[in-house]
């Protein structure tokens, strides 16, 4: 185990939750109720809250003095560690709320084994978040049971949200290098291991939504090691835009 | 989804233990489990609770306001009703 694998894999978790926190944030003023817009914006500063603890630790970590604010708002994409999954446009509300559901239900028990990390800093972040990943969980599981036992339409939109973004969830089950050798140190969490239970309540939620379980299928990578979708590009153009016209603009 | 309106709750909640749960609002949510989901994201995020009620408000009766002269006006001159007129011990600072 090295500083260097330790600061990508803080990165990559960062970087994950600053991206998932974007994309909720984009729902602000375009959810189905004012209701829903709040619940939405709510989770996102859930993900801020988690990508700035994260981002201090990794400045801290790689002890160049950069600052949280550096790493958010003055990296590329190819430097960007996040997975595919939280890049992906938000489509419709029932594709945020599959994206949702498979990312919070493989948060939660990422975060409870974070917990018993050998790195008491990433413990101490883990057990602050795995309580707003469960409530989270909830939420879409809910979310997900209401809008596929719904409607006939919502039936349909529901189904292709889980579909959509299945291909992207392997991505969060295979280890990258740096996290490789942290996980044998006891640093990271073994998130192989994690597959089959993840599985196995994403199937309890869609049989009681009535929805399918989409198909094995060819899983996207690559995310974690900075080879990205072209969504991202995108994305960090609008979340970066204020610090690269107005270099080191404060409030 | 239905463009039907989606029923309207009232919401109370708890500050902290031993307090009565308090009005604070209303919402839209399809049904109990969304209105609690609801309430918990617009008026529990800044630390306002540690309990939540919804009711959906077509359960909530009340009075009438043009009946308000005679359920309050007969109160007004019964003074006596209040504990006003007993000396209390210097001890006993807020009542």
């Amino acid at each position: 185990m090295t500083n260097e694998s330790l600061f990508h894999y803080t990165l990559h978790l960062a970087d994950t939750a600053l991206v998932m926190g974007h994309r909720l944030s984009e729902w602000i003023g375009h959810a189905p109720q004012l209701e829903i817009e709040m619940a939405l914006a709510n989770q996102g500063l859930d993900f801020i809250g988690q990508a700035r603890s994260l981002y201090q630790y990794a400045a801290e970590v790689e002890g160049k003095a950069r600052t949280e604010d550096d790493l958010a708002y003055l990296r590329d994409v190819w430097d960007f560690k996040n997975t595919l999954l939280t890049e992906l446009p938000n489509g419709d509300f029932g594709a945020t709320i599959a994206r949702n559901l498979y990312y919070s239900l493989f948060m939660e028990a990422f975060f409870q084994q974070l917990q018993k990390s050998t790195d008491s800093q990433l413990a101490a972040i883990a057990e602050k978040s795995v309580k707003e990943m469960t409530y989270h969980a909830r939420y879409s599981s809910e979310w997900t049971i209401r809008l596929g036992d719904g409607t006939e339409e919502s039936r349909i939109r529901m189904q292709k949200g889980i579909e959509d973004m299945w291909p992207f969830t392997g991505e969060m089950f295979v280890p990258a290098a740096y996290e490789q050798a942290l996980i044998q140190a006891g640093v990271a969490v073994d998130v192989a291991a994690l597959h089959a239970a993840w599985k196995q309540r994403v199937q309890e939620v869609l049989d009681e939504a009535t929805l399918e379980m989409p198909a094995d299928c060819w899983m996207q990578e690559g995310g974690k090691t900075g080879r990205h979708s072209e969504h991202l590009g995108f994305l960090l153009a609008e979340m970066q835009f204020l610090q690269r016209a107005y270099p080191g603009a404060t409030w | 989804m239905s463009n039907k309106e989606w029923p309207l709750w009232e919401v109370f909640i708890r500050s902290k233990a031993g307090l009565d749960h308090k009005h604070v609002g209303s919402l839209h949510a399809a049904d109990a489990a969304m209105a609690l989901e609801n309430a918990r994201d617009l008026y529990t995020r800044r630390q306002e609770g540690v309990s939540i009620w919804v009711v959906e408000s077509n359960n909530i009766h009340a009075s009438d306001p043009s009946d308000a002269d005679e359920l309050f006006e007969p109160s007004k001159d019964k003074i006596y009703r209040h504990p006003t007129f007993y000396d209390l011990p210097i001890e006993l600072k807020h009542m």
